[in-house]
């Protein structure tokens, strides 16, 4: 252990929801992306379930909404160190769509791809039963353009760069795709648990 | 069968640039070798870390304290050096409120403490010195574009490199003495006589978009996030290509 003379750090409370090398960020909703925030419509907005899978299709904004509502309440990490507690998104289960395309039993890995280009890496595993929505409401109001708006992959138990922003659809594949965070360097799965923030850990 | 998507809106994510694939997953002694004050609130601390593969100018490095009971705390930091061979890197922090890493760092570090770094990372928001640099920087968000700056300067590059940099007040624009022809400062809330305060502006960035060297720039963009928003707008309202808008915000 490499002890920095005289630092203390926080108070220690004990979390059992803090994943390891992370800190609370209270209040605050850090805004990290890369690019420019879209002026992103609903009317514009779309989303789409294609590759490995039987029935690929494409919902419009009124088309996803028609589809059961479902929440998440929870917390998200990201991968700067912060977690954020005791969040509510609005949306609609990533299984309700998935549901409809039916997916090849080959299927594995997923792309997740952003109306601005953005992509990023998941396994299939880390989308179904119940662990991933789209989403379109942050505490019960539409879901901020700075915060992914009109809506945005949810995957909270993964770091949130996998929660892609500007969602525009989700291709699956039989092979691991490195995306965008993931090019540069960061993990392919990216579990805070297990502090998977870059390739290697 | 997979269909290639094609976003049908006019914004779009800039392409990688290529850094080392080389993944830095081991943590480093960082022993501190100098602290410089730059303005009332902030400082550089520069780091003898002998191990130090290199970096892109733009990179960051990530930082972790450790307390006697074994507690960590670890924070993303922009390198403010150049990349120079040296085995340091020098970092200028914010001292922010209640800050528990920077706190440490403004009020306890002194040299010859060791703290643990871990880096070069994320390719993103690098410049690697071959293309027109359009820098957009406010607050502490200088840092990576001096990074920019330096490396650009200690390497005799011609390639064009401006840099626009918003800051409260002279006595708040970090670096200010390093500063060139290549820099537009703005100031927001006070400024020497004769010169205008306001906010970072269509006027500012016009002039730089419309001497669009050849190829077009590259631009850079860090700051806060409310920052960020509203300097990559103007830079899309003056025609600066989406795609070419790269973004660091500081959380």
């Amino acid at each position: 252990m490499n002890v920095t003379r005289g630092f203390t750090g926080r108070p220690r409370v004990s979390n059992a929801g803090l994943p390891p090398g992370q800190y609370d960020a209270g209040d605050d909703w850090p805004v990290l992306s890369a690019e420019v925030t879209p002026d992103l419509q609903p009317a514009d907005w779309s989303f789409r379930v294609d590759g490995l899978v039987a029935q690929p299709r494409t919902w419009s904004w009124d088309e996803a909404h028609a589809l059961p509502a479902s929440a998440y309440e929870g917390d998200i990490h990201c991968v700067t160190s912060w977690s954020k507690f005791g969040v509510r998104f609005g949306g609609v289960s990533l299984d309700a769509f998935l549901d409809v395309v039916q997916p090849h039993g080959s299927a594995t890995h997923a792309v997740a791809y952003s109306h601005t280009g953005y992509t990023a890496a998941l396994p299939l595993a880390d989308l179904t039963g119940g662990q991933a929505w789209i989403a379109w409401e942050y505490g019960g109001e539409p879901l901020a353009p700075e915060h992914g708006g009109p809506a945005r992959l949810l995957v909270p138990h993964l770091y949130f760069w996998k929660s892609a922003k500007w969602i525009a659809g989700v291709t699956l594949l039989d092979h691991d795709e490195p995306g965008f965070w993931e090019q540069n360097g960061y993990h392919a799965r990216g579990n805070p648990w297990q502090e998977q923030r870059y390739s290697g850990d | 069968m997979t269909e290639t998507f094609a976003p049908p809106t006019r914004f779009a994510v800039p392409g990688r640039i290529a850094v080392s694939t080389q993944t830095e997953a081991t943590w480093q002694t960082a022993a501190l070798a100098e602290i410089r004050r730059e303005t009332a609130h902030a400082t550089t601390f520069r780091f003898a870390v002998p191990d130090w593969p290199g970096h892109l100018p733009g990179q960051h490095l990530m930082l972790r304290l450790t307390a006697e009971d074994g507690y960590t705390a670890q924070r993303h930091y922009s390198i403010a050096s150049a990349p120079d061979g040296s085995g340091h890197v020098e970092l200028t922090l914010d001292h922010i409120e209640g800050g528990e890493v920077s706190g440490w760092f403004h009020t306890e570090a002194r040299p010859g403490d060791t703290v643990e770094v871990r880096g070069p990372l994320s390719g993103f928001f690098a410049w690697p010195g071959d293309r027109p640099a359009l820098l957009v920087g406010a607050g502490s968000g200088v840092v990576p574009l001096m990074s920019m700056v330096r490396h650009h300067r200690s390497r005799g590059l011609t390639v064009p490199l401006r840099l626009l940099v918003s800051a409260r007040s002279p006595e708040e624009l970090i670096y200010a003495r390093e500063f060139g022809a290549e820099t537009t400062p703005v100031f927001t809330r006070s400024a020497p006589d004769g010169v205008p305060v306001g906010r970072m502006a269509a006027i500012h960035v016009a002039p730089l978009l419309a001497a669009r060297p050849p190829g077009g720039w590259e631009a850079y963009v860090c700051g806060s996030n409310g920052f960020a928003e509203h300097a990559s707008r103007l830079l899309v309202a003056a025609g600066q290509p989406v795609d070419r808008i790269r973004i660091e915000r500081f959380g």
